[in-house]
C-alpha cells in the first residue's frame, strides 16, 4: 500500500494515461468498436505537436516558481511563416527554411533571456511581451507572402510507419532522451535543483545563468520546431495555427504531473496528457457536442484529472 | 518541582510511537510536564527529540499512544487544537514566511486579530513581546522577515509565540532556540523563560548545549533511538552524566592539536574589509566570530562569489540555503560535485550511489539507504549530508556558515575532525560561528563588529572574554 502510494507519487503520468485510455475506450464504444486504431493513430500525430512545445514548457516550469514561457505560440507562428516563406514550396530551399525556423527559435530564446535575466522582468510579462512583438512581426510579414511547405517536408510530416506517424516516433525518442537527461545529466540536475531551491543551488555551485539560458533557448527552439512541423503538416502556415498552444503547452505539463512549484518534471506525463487532451476533443466531437459545451467539458475533465492526481495529503 | 503526584500534569504522553518508513523515530515514549515546569530534552541527532516536539505541537500525528492535556484527551489533536489549548512551538527550522513583515506574522498565529486597526494591535503585541524578551533588540515591527539576519528572525519567531490574545499560554516548546541566537540574546531568552515559568507557563527546551540545559531547566529528559533513557531533576545532573546517558563519550577539546605553520603556505583568501584584511592560507582553519549579523556572512558570500568553482559553501540555514527537499540523500550529496562526476555531461548512477554510500559510512549519516528522501533525516543528519557535499568536492576553500546549527555534541566532534583533516590535506577552511567553543578548532579567529574586523586572535590566546570584548568593539 505504502509503496504503491509512493510509486504513484513518483509516476504521476499514470493518471493522465488512465484518463486517455478511458476516453479512447468511451469514444470507440460509442461508435460500436470501429476505428480504434485509426483514432489512436490520428491522436498520436496531433498529440506530437503538443508534446514538442510541452517539453520546452516543462523545462521552463521545472526551473521553479515564476518561470513560464508564454511566447510559445508566437514563436511557432513566426517560425512557421518565415520558414514557409523562405522555402517557397521548393525542396531545394528546404534546408534554408529549416535553418530560418531554428534561427527564429534561437533569436526568440535569446530575446526572452535578455528581458528576464538582463532587465529582470518577471518571465510571465517578459515572454508575453516578446510574444506580442513576434505576433505583430508575423502579421506584417504574412501580407502577400506564400506560406506553403516544401513537398519533401509536407511528405515527411505526414509519413507513417505502419499506422504510426513518423513524427510521433521521432518525438517519442526525443522525450525518452529528455527524460534521461533530466535524471542523469548535469544540465537536468541543475534545472531540477534550481527549481527546488535556487539559493541552495547557487551555494552548491550550480551554474544558474548558464542553465536558465539553456532552458529558455530550448523552449523557444522546440516551439520553432513545432511551428515548422505544424505549418508543414497543415499544408501551410496560417495566422491562427497556434492559437490553442498557449493553454495547451501549460495544460499538458501540469496534467502530466510536472510540479507547478518547480523541481519535479514528468516527461512521460507530457506525452500522456497530450494524448488525453487530443482524445477528449475527439470524443466530444464524436458525441456531437457543440463547441461551447466542448470547452466546458474539456475544462471539467482537466480539473477532474488534477483533483485525482493531486488529491494526496500534504504532510 | 511538583513531581509528587498531587498536581495534575499539564501534559501527559503515554506510549507515543511514530515511524517514517523504515525509520522508527519514536518508540513508546511516556512524558509528563507539570504547569510552570522547565523541562530540558537532550539527545544525539536522530534520537527523536524534534519528532516528539512535533507530535506535542500537533504538526505530526503519532502512530500510537495518547496525549492528555490538563487531564483531558483532545479529539483530533492538531496544530489548531494545540494552539487553542495554549501550546506554542518554535521549530528548529525557521518557519516564518520571508515575504511578510514582522507584525504580519502575528496575524497568522492569532486569527482574532481582525477588523479595522489590526496592524496597530499586532505591532503592539509583537513589539511588547520583543521588548520583554530581548531588551534592546533593535528589530522594527515593519521590517520584512526575509531581510532580517537569521538571529533576528529567530528572535521574532520566539517573541511571536509569547504573544497572547484570546487564550492563555500554558506550554512553550523551544526546539534549539539558542543555536541561531547570539550569546546575549540567548541569555536574555533563558532569563525570560525563568520569569515565564514563575507565571505558570511550562517550557520544553531542546538543546545541544548541555550546560545551558543544566543551568536553565528544572528537569532533564535524555532521549536515545526514539526512547526516553533518563529522566531526572537538573540539579543532580552533570554534563558528563548527560553525555554518558546520550551514549557518547565525554570530552571534546580541540586544544593541543598540532598548530600549523601556515604563513608559508599559499594565500587562498585575501578579502579587504574595514578594520583590516581577512587572510587565509592553504591548510588553515580560520574562525569568523562576533555577534550574529555583523558582516561575517557577507564576507563568506563575497569570497564565494569571487572564487567561482574553487570554494564550497555550507550553510546552517538548511531549508533556505542547503536542502533540495524533493531529492534523496544521495542526490542532495552529489549535487555539489556534478562537474566532477560527469562523463560528457552525464552522471553514472552506480558511481553516484557508491560515492553517497562511501560518505554515509565515512561521516555516519543515519539512514538505512541513501535513496531515502533527505527530509526523512533529522536536522543534524541533513547537515552531515550538506557537509559531505562540500567536502567531497575539490574546492580549495570551504566556507562554513554556522554549519553546526542543531548538531549534537558527538556529531559536531566528528564533523570538526573531518574539517581539520581536510585542512591538513591543504584545504583552507573559513568557519563562521556564534559559539566560542567552536572557535577552539580554528588556528586564527577574526572578530567582526558592524561589518568591520575588530580583532584577530590566535588560538593560543583565544578566550571567551577576548571574543566578547571585540564583539562589542565600540560599545565599551
Amino acid at each position: 500500500m505504502n509503496s504503491a502510494r509512493r510509486w504513484l507519487d513518483t509516476n504521476p503520468w499514470i493518471w493522465s494515461l488512465c484518463g486517455a485510455i478511458a476516453v479512447w475506450g468511451l469514444t470507440i464504444a460509442s461508435v460500436g468498436g470501429r476505428g480504434a486504431g485509426a483514432t489512436l493513430s490520428t491522436a498520436l500525430g496531433f498529440a506530437t505537436f503538443y508534446v514538442v512545445v510541452g517539453i520546452g514548457q516543462m523545462l521552463v516550469i521545472s526551473a521553479g516558481p515564476g518561470n513560464i514561457d508564454l511566447s510559445i505560440p508566437s514563436v511557432m507562428t513566426l517560425a512557421g511563416y518565415l520558414a514557409m516563406g523562405v522555402m517557397q514550396a521548393q525542396d531545394a530551399r528546404l534546408a534554408l527554411g529549416c535553418a530560418v525556423a531554428l534561427g527564429v527559435g534561437l533569436a526568440a530564446g535569446v530575446a526572452n533571456l535578455v528581458l528576464i535575466r538582463g532587465l529582470k522582468i518577471p518571465p510571465m510579462i517578459a515572454t508575453l511581451a516578446a510574444g506580442f512583438i513576434m505576433q505583430s512581426m508575423t502579421i506584417a510579414y504574412s501580407r502577400g507572402s506564400t506560406a506553403k511547405p516544401a513537398p519533401l517536408l509536407l511528405a515527411a510530416s505526414l509519413a507513417r510507419v505502419g499506422s504510426v506517424p513518423v513524427i510521433a516516433l521521432i518525438f517519442l525518442a526525443v522525450a525518452a532522451l529528455v527524460a534521461l537527461g533530466l535524471a542523469r545529466s548535469v544540465f537536468g540536475r541543475s534545472v531540477l535543483a534550481i527549481g527546488q531551491n535556487p539559493r541552495a543551488a547557487y551555494l552548491a555551485g550550480i551554474r544558474i545563468g548558464r542553465t536558465m539560458a539553456l532552458v529558455y533557448i530550448l523552449s523557444a527552439l522546440l516551439a520553432a520546431l513545432a511551428g515548422l512541423l505544424l505549418a508543414a503538416y497543415s499544408g501551410g502556415a496560417s495566422l491562427n495555427m497556434s492559437e490553442d498552444f498557449l493553454l495547451m503547452s501549460i495544460a499538458v505539463v501540469v496534467l502530466g504531473g510536472t510540479s507547478i512549484a518547480g523541481g519535479q518534471a514528468s516527461v512521460a506525463g507530457v506525452w500522456t496528457a497530450s494524448l488525453l487532451l487530443y482524445l477528449i476533443v475527439t470524443m466530444l466531437n464524436v458525441f456531437g457536442v457543440g463547441a461551447g459545451l466542448r470547452y466546458i467539458l474539456t475544462g471539467l475533465i482537466i480539473i477532474g484529472v488534477l483533483a485525482v492526481a493531486k488529491g494526496r495529503p500534504t504532510a | 518541582m511538583p513531581d509528587d503526584g498531587t498536581i495534575e500534569p499539564l501534559i501527559r504522553l503515554r506510549g507515543i510511537g511514530k515511524r517514517f518508513g523504515a525509520v522508527r523515530a519514536l518508540d513508546a515514549v511516556d512524558l509528563d510536564i507539570a504547569p510552570g515546569e522547565r523541562l530540558g530534552i537532550v539527545g544525539h541527532n536522530g534520537a527523536g527529540k524534534s519528532t516528539l516536539m512535533q507530535v506535542l505541537a500537533g504538526t505530526l500525528t503519532a502512530d500510537a499512544g495518547s496525549i492528555a492535556i490538563a487531564g483531558a484527551v483532545p479529539r483530533g489533536y492538531d496544530v489548531r487544537r494545540a494552539h487553542a489549548l495554549g501550546i506554542g512551538c518554535v521549530f528548529q527550522e525557521l518557519s516564518l514566511c520571508p515575504n511578510l513583515r514582522v507584525f504580519e506574522t502575528v496575524r497568522i498565529l492569532h486569527h482574532g486579530l481582525r477588523g479595522f486597526g489590526w496592524p496597530r494591535r499586532a505591532r503592539r503585541l509583537i513589539g511588547a513581546a520583543l521588548d520583554a524578551i530581548f531588551p534592546g533588540h533593535a528589530i522594527g515591527t515593519d521590517a520584512t522577515i526575509g531581510a532580517l539576519p537569521i538571529g533576528q528572525r529567530q528572535m521574532v519567531e520566539i517573541a511571536r509565540i509569547f504573544t497572547e490574545t484570546d487564550r492563555a499560554l500554558r506550554l512553550v516548546i523551544l526546539d534549539e532556540p539558542t543555536s541561531s541566537l547570539g550569546a546575549r540574546a540567548a541569555e536574555q531568552l533563558l532569563d525570560f523563560i525563568r520569569q515565564a515559568a514563575a507565571r505558570g507557563i511550562a517550557c520544553l527546551f531542546v538543546s545541544h548545549r548541555l550546560q545551558e540545559v543544566l543551568s536553565h531547566t528544572d528537569r532533564v529528559v535524555v532521549m536515545r533511538d526514539g526512547q526516553v533513557v533518563a529522566d531526572a531533576p537538573a540539579a543532580g545532573l552533570t554534563r558528563a552524566r548527560l553525555v554518558a546517558h546520550m551514549g557518547m563519550t565525554g570530552g571534546e577539546t580541540a586544544r593541543g592539536e598540532m598548530a600549523q605553520a601556515a604563513s608559508a603556505r599559499p594565500l587562498r583568501v585575501d578579502l579587504a574589509l574595514p578594520g583590516g584584511a581577512l587572510r587565509a592560507h592553504a591548510g588553515e582553519v580560520i574562525g569568523l566570530a562576533g555577534l550574529d549579523g555583523h558582516g561575517q556572512r557577507d564576507a563568506l558570500l563575497r569570497i564565494f562569489a569571487g572564487q567561482h568553482g574553487r570554494a564550497a559553501y555550507v550553510s546552517g540555514d538548511r531549508p533556505r540555503e542547503g536542502v533540495f527537499p524533493l531529492w534523496s540523500v544521495a542526490r542532495n550529496l552529489t549535487v555539489g560535485l556534478l562537474g566532477r562526476l560527469a562523463h560528457a555531461g552525464f552522471l553514472r548512477p552506480a558511481e553516484e550511489r557508491a560515492l553517497a554510500d562511501a560518505w554515509r559510512s565515512r561521516i555516519g549519516i543515519r539512514t538505512p539507504d541513501v535513496a531515502q528522501p533527505i527530509l526523512s533525516l533529522s536536522g543534524g543528519n541533513q547537515q552531515k549530508v550538506l557537509i559531505a557535499r562540500a567536502v567531497a568536492g575539490t574546492a580549495d576553500i570551504l566556507l562554513l556558515d554556522d554549519p553546526m546549527r542543531g548538531v549534537d555534541v558527538g556529531t559536531k566532534r566528528d564533523l570538526f575532525a573531518a574539517v581539520r583533516a581536510e585542512a591538513a590535506e591543504g584545504r583552507c577552511v573559513l568557519l563562521y560561528t556564534t559559539e566560542t567553543a567552536e572557535l577552539e578548532h580554528c588556528d586564527r579567529t577574526y572578530v567582526f563588529y558592524r561589518g568591520a574586523i575588530t580583532a584577530e586572535i590566535a588560538r593560543e590566546t583565544l578566550s571567551e572574554e577576548r571574543v566578547l570584548r571585540a564583539s562589542f568593539a565600540d560599545a565599551g
